[in-house]
């Protein structure tokens, strides 16, 4: 009943986000049905189109899966974008410096992103439990630092010889790049893409069938019942933005080692922030943030089309996100508090 | 000029908070509101003062009818309340504090207030440093500015709740004298207690609360003995009390002095038998719940010692307190005790001893459904633990208590349940006294106490009034105690 409930209002909710968005694009002039038929095609419509709309969707589901772990502990993990730029960092720093074929530097680009996202969550983390600053506020702060580093490697320490420019690192040696694919004539991004289903399934399987996952889910449903049941709640908390932001971290490998091949500061694609929101709509769960992420990535690989083809500002795949996210939120509120009642205190029957 | 309170209802849910509440204060007096806890003072005084609408009925100050929507609206008609914990802004200055609230969205006129502040101040024979922190005052002076400001506000209704919880001997004489000052200059004062000797000493008049309902009112002065039984009803005790074998000491507390909050309990001596079982009696905050949450771990006295089977525990955390067998049942079963989202068959994993790290759900709903049939849950595996009534989530408590318990801590182990499903929750629970566990339980239920504790603590104003076997006792001599006198 319930989930049948939110369901249908989730399905409502994004109909009507699309017809806000073709308002939108009436507003501005723009041919509706055109628009939307080129982000489809945009992102959709050849292979090589495909490959980099998949290619995207890596870093964001990883992002999202590791979201999924700290909301269940009850975070709020804002700090997961300064967490793939901080994977991202510690990727580039391994795949600038560590010589050997890429069976050895790919491993181990991989592993450096995922210590170097869970370090960074693990700082929040401390700052919660120990010192009592609210997940938001230190893993945004940390958000600007990790920005703030990426850029200062990028035109100071590690520039490009001869020139420091904000376009990047010089690009990483070919045995560093995560290998692609034949296939349709176009590279696919394999390994990104095995990242991203591997981790659904972990984290899917990590609440679904784990002694952890239930005590997490106990801790973030109500703290202080837990510490009272004899659950240690500040290790909790820790191990969720552990694992949380080693995800994080590994979305800001593939973003460096497959998509740039360099570090840029603009490294983490707001892949971060996006994906709280693929969370948002996938109701806090695993289950549905692969389709989700797809059809996010989509939206903004597509809107680059908008833009060549229809002089559309990208940027409004992002509105287009935005209002999608609003709607559906607006949706799951009344369809939870619908049915229990007003805040006004019942009537006996 | 007199407050007429006309058929006021309420309603949270089932609990009938406010059931038709009529009575009339007049000009110039003293009033006192007595009843036991949930008996529906605070209700009531929430409703006058304009923190919740009645469901229905009116309020007349002069003869008019009161809108009270909000605590603006009541005060510009002349109601005021001072709450236990005077809502002072501790950061703030004492002027601040002072200016805020008066009436005007914008304007602030510090010099202004200034000069009405030590106006007001002076009729009051208070005096306040105006450029000071409100945080460097004492409780006791914290009520003075808020009567402060409530008087410049133009309130001719002040009600007070429970205002001597926290302050000095000192201050509660000045406290009297200002209410009866404020009386004698044709206010209306509203003064509500349990504490039985205050009303004696203050007021001129008394309305005795109870289940929502009016159940007495008349001039002051007024037999205690006819106030206590007009509190708490008659209480038959059965003669059925099961008393078992107790054994040699397993809980010790020696010279235990314990803070929390506004309640300060000192030198706190105790020995309870392993077997035993002790009824914790007093108003809510008179120091059962620090000595509960002492005893398991949750608040560790600043001087003194506790003792569980040997074992010394005065600074052990609270895992350690579970690790030495423990358990408490906290009052708030879906704030302190259960998670809400999770189910029966999640919550008795979390309740196991079993540590493998992937759950094996088939076994799990399995011991789910042997609980729901031994402790008769009305569930099912799944269900979540906010769909259970009150008597199920306390029965799903009682099956997440492990078996080898030496010491159990209740807080009301039996509120809001029916009388079938309390009488199950102590069968059970007297089933452990044959391993040797010791219960300690806090409870406003008089009956309960009596008939189920071997002795009976009664806890007044933060320090222990009495220790007495419950079988010495009866419910007028505890009702007596619990309001602080000794029956003469």
């Amino acid at each position: 009943m319930k989930i049948s409930r939110t369901t249908s209002a989730t399905v409502i909710a994004v109909l009507a986000a699309i017809g806000v968005g073709i308002l939108l694009l009436i507003a501005v002039g723009a041919p509706p049905f055109e628009a939307l038929s080129l982000l489809i095609e945009g992102s959709f419509g050849s292979a090589s189109k495909m490959s980099a709309t998949l290619l995207a969707w890596s870093p964001l589901v990883l992002a999202a899966a590791g979201l999924v772990v700290t909301f269940a502990a009850g975070l709020w993990n804002i700090g997961v974008e300064g967490q793939v730029i901080m994977g991202a960092i510690a990727a580039s720093w391994v795949a600038r410096s560590v010589p050997g074929p890429p069976a050895v530097v790919i491993p181990l680009t991989i592993l450096a992103g995922a210590i170097g996202g869970l370090v960074w969550a693990l700082l929040a983390g401390v700052l919660k439990t120990r010192f009592h600053v609210h997940e938001i506020f230190g893993g945004l702060g940390l958000d600007f630092v990790a920005a703030g580093l990426a850029t200062y490697l990028v035109i100071g320490p590690w520039a490009r010889a001869g020139q420091a420019s904000t376009s990047g690192t010089d690009i990483f040696r070919e045995e560093a790049w995560m290998p692609e694919v034949e296939a349709f004539g176009v590279g696919w991004p394999i390994i990104p893409i095995i990242l991203g289903l591997v981790s659904v399934a972990i984290v899917w399987t990590l609440l679904r069938g784990t002694l952890f996952g239930l005590k997490l889910k106990a801790v973030g449903s109500n703290a202080y019942s837990s510490y009272l049941r004899g659950i240690p709640t500040n290790s909790y908390i820790l191990g969720a933005m552990a694992i949380g932001g080693a995800f994080a971290g590994v979305a800001g490998t593939v973003q460096a080692t497959a998509f740039h091949h360099k570090l840029v500061p603009a490294i983490s694609g707001g892949y971060g922030f996006l994906a709280i929101l693929v969370v948002l709509l996938a109701g806090f769960g695993a289950a549905a943030i692969a389709p989700i992420s797809l059809f996010f990535v989509a939206i903004s690989v597509g809107s680059t089309q908008l833009d060549l083809r229809l002089g559309l500002d990208s940027a409004f795949g992002g509105v287009l996100q935005g209002i999608i996210v609003l709607f559906v939120l607006f949706a799951s509120a009344y369809a939870v508090k619908r049915p229990s009642g007003s805040l006004t205190p019942q009537k006996e029957p | 000029m007199a407050l007429e309170i006309r058929d006021i209802h309420k309603h949270f849910g089932p609990v009938r908070a406010s059931d038709g509440v009529t009575f009339t204060v007049e000009e110039g007096s003293l009033h006192g509101v007595l009843g036991e806890n949930g008996a529906g003072k605070s209700t009531l005084m929430k409703i006058l003062s304009g923190f919740y609408g009645a469901d229905s009925g009116e309020i007349l100050l002069d003869g008019k009818t009161l809108n009270l929507d909000s605590p603006a609206t009541a005060l510009e008609s002349g109601i005021g309340m001072l709450h236990q914990d005077p809502l002072v802004f501790l950061p703030l200055t004492i002027l601040d504090n002072f200016a805020l609230g008066s009436p005007g969205p914008y304007r602030l006129d510090r010099k202004e207030a200034r000069q009405e502040l030590e106006r007001v101040s002076a009729e009051l024979g208070f005096s306040f440093n105006p450029s000071r922190l409100a945080a460097s005052l004492t409780v006791g002076e914290r009520q003075q500015l808020a009567i402060t400001r409530l008087m410049w506000l133009g309130a001719k209704v002040l009600i007070f709740d429970e205002p001597t919880t926290g302050i000095s001997a000192t201050q509660r004489n000045q406290l009297f004298s200002t209410l009866r000052h404020l009386a004698e200059a044709g206010l209306i004062v509203m003064f509500v207690s349990h504490k039985l000797e205050e009303v004696e000493d203050l007021c001129d008049s008394v309305t005795v609360i109870k289940q929502g309902k009016v159940v007495f009112g008349a001039p002051m002065p007024i037999a205690p003995e006819v106030l206590v039984e007009k509190m708490f009803g008659q209480i038959f005790v059965e003669q059925d009390r099961v008393d078992a074998e107790t054994g040699d000491t397993l809980v010790k507390v020696s010279g235990a002095t314990l803070e929390m909050g506004t309640t300060h309990v000192e030198d706190l001596n105790l020995e309870v038998a392993s077997g035993e079982v002790i009824g914790l009696a007093g108003l809510e905050g008179s120091g059962q719940r620090a000595l509960l949450r002492a005893c398991a771990g949750l608040l560790n006295p600043s001087t003194g010692s506790l003792m569980v089977g040997g074992k010394d525990l005065t600074k052990a955390s609270y895992r350690d307190h579970l690790r030495a067998g423990v358990h408490y049942l906290p009052a708030g079963r879906l704030e302190e005790g259960l998670i809400q989202g999770v189910s029966i068959s999640e919550h008795l994993v979390l309740a196991s001893e079993d540590t493998s790290f992937f759950v094996d759900w088939g076994t799990a709903k399995q011991r789910a459904e042997q609980k729901i049939e031994d402790y008769s849950i009305k569930g099912i595996p799944t269900s979540n633990a906010e769909a259970l009534s009150g008597g199920n989530q306390q029965r799903l408590l009682l099956s997440m208590i492990p078996d080898i318990v030496k010491l159990l801590l209740l807080e009301h182990p039996t509120r809001g349940l029916d009388v079938e499903s309390a009488a199950y929750v102590w069968t059970r629970l007297l089933e452990r006294r044959s391993d040797g566990t010791s219960i300690i339980f806090g409870s406003a239920d008089l009956d309960e106490l009596l008939r189920y504790s071997d002795r009976i603590i009664v806890f007044f104003a933060g320090s222990v009034f009495a220790i007495r076997n419950a079988v010495d006792l009866d419910g007028e001599e505890l009702g007596y105690l619990i309001g602080g006198k000794e029956r003469v």
